[in-house]
């Protein structure tokens, strides 16, 4: 199976941003402009994320996820303040193909239940937000990842993929935004434990750092935000160095 | 500028579709009355969901009676996603069903011990046999695919492009005008533009 590169906009307030281990919030430029760049750039996938707490925040999002979805011809996947079957319909609506459930899903597991029999497991990911705790134990937490929880990472994914979703987006609290490499372990651990796909996020600093993920991480995917919007690499030089040593989608065909 | 109908029976992402064809610069149109369907070239059929619930909700409408007297009468139909596996004779998701059977063979769903269902990925595509859908491809191309079913037709020349997925399944399947995508190539970026402009061009009588 061929493995993504999935560029991630952070979204608030219509404005792409994009933070250090969930604060310290810096812009990174226009959604509509970032997602057509990304797109004519090979990424295979894009993600975006509601991260404003009002109601109008959220139709804002809305909004632009149409914006964005009418220019872009790869799959899009959104989410932020998904509590409610009628949340992810109207995500759907407005042109995404699959919706990201973080923070409602820990509230009441039967929202994955009821999503992925309504719309279908292929378009409920799952998006766990966690942070070591020790040995093989990572600790979910909910509320953009201020809140700790009692699940463990690797029971919680795994209770999911069971009750529906069809995939899991695994981000490390530790890890994001510092580019220091993911969290190879928490990546592997779920990647194992769980049949559906695993999109690793946080701490991508290098293409090294993304071909470990995707190979000794087991990921099926790799999320990037901060590496891609302030250009220190392109999603066109991530995948030349990466083809060498993961099955990568071509962008165009040979001859 | 090229009108296209867009079969629209409630299974669909319909809009998807229409934003790649406009982009295209055809003029998708959504069709939901099987009457509407003589006045369009082309007609593109979308889908998401069980092959039996489908068919049951096109031949009540009697829009598949409408869609076979299209494809018989030799003018261009694509069928995307379930609409490629509507086109086959019979289905077996949601109980066994018979399709619009214009394409000789069966959908089964993909048996890949050991892979994820439903294959939700990128995919190679090898181009079988020469068509006018995948002009200027090349050999073979990769696409986006979400499905848990897959085509298979009967007979080989129905075979257009096969992909591999723990099991060999008809990516593309053809009869004459009447063609089908298990992929999206409204989600596989420019290649898949690329396969959706030829459909057009076949359409507008340019090959």
């Amino acid at each position: 199976m061929l493995k993504r590169i999935i560029p991630c906009l952070d979204v608030k307030d219509g404005r792409v941003v994009k933070g250090v281990s969930f604060g310290n919030l810096v812009d990174a430029g226009d959604a509509v402009e970032l997602a057509r760049q990304y797109d004519s750039d090979g990424a295979d996938e894009l993600a975006f994320l509601d991260i404003t707490a009002s109601l109008e925040g959220r139709r804002t999002f809305t909004d632009l996820l149409s914006q964005v979805a009418e220019q872009i011809f790869i799959p899009l996947s959104a989410g932020g303040g998904v509590s409610t079957p009628a949340d992810v319909g109207r995500l759907l609506r407005a042109g995404a193909d699959k919706v990201t459930i973080n923070t409602a899903a820990v509230e009441n597991p039967e929202l994955i239940a009821e999503a992925s029999s309504a719309y279908g497991a292929q378009c409920i990911v799952l998006a766990i937000d966690a942070a070591h705790v020790a040995g093989a134990h990572w600790q979910v937490y909910t509320h953009g990842g201020r809140r700790p929880t009692e699940l463990d990472a690797v029971d919680w994914a795994a209770r999911a993929v069971a009750l529906g979703a069809g995939e899991i987006l695994l981000t490390s609290i530790d890890a994001d935004g510092r580019q220091t490499g993911y969290d190879l372990s928490l990546t592997r651990a779920v990647s194992l434990a769980v049949p559906v796909p695993v999109i690793a996020s946080g701490g991508a600093g290098s293409v090294a750092d993304i071909q470990a993920v995707l190979t000794t991480g087991r990921a099926d995917a790799a999320l990037l935000a901060s590496l891609l919007h302030f250009g220190q690499l392109t999603v066109g030089a991530i995948k030349a160095a990466l083809a060498e040593h993961v099955p990568l989608r071509h962008i165009r065909p040979p001859g | 500028m090229l009108r296209v109908a867009i079969v629209d029976y409630g299974r669909g992402n319909i809009h998807s579709v229409a934003k790649a064809l406009a982009h295209l610069g055809c003029r998708p149109e959504v069709v939901t009355r099987p009457e509407e369907l003589v006045s369009y070239g082309p007609v593109v059929l979308p889908g998401v969901g069980a092959f039996a619930d489908a068919f049951d909700t096109l031949t009540a409408s009697g829009m598949a009676g409408a869609l076979r007297d299209h494809a018989t009468a030799g003018r261009p139909l694509l069928g995307i996603c379930l609409g490629l596996q509507l086109l086959m004779q019979t289905g077996t998701e949601g109980g066994t069903s018979p399709g619009l059977g214009l394409i000789p063979g069966e959908v089964r769903r993909l048996e890949a011990p050991g892979r994820k269902i439903p294959h939700t990925s990128w995919n190679s595509v090898t181009f079988t046999q020469p068509s006018p859908l995948s002009a200027g491809l090349g050999t073979g191309a990769d696409f986006y695919f979400v499905h848990s079913y897959a085509a298979f037709p009967a007979e080989r020349r129905h075979w257009l492009g096969e992909t591999d997925y723990g099991q060999t399944f008809a990516a593309i399947a053809g009869a004459g005008l009447t063609l089908g995508t298990q992929f999206h190539p409204e989600k596989s970026g420019s290649v898949g533009l690329r396969l959706l402009h030829n459909f057009v061009r076949i359409a507008g009588g340019e090959v």
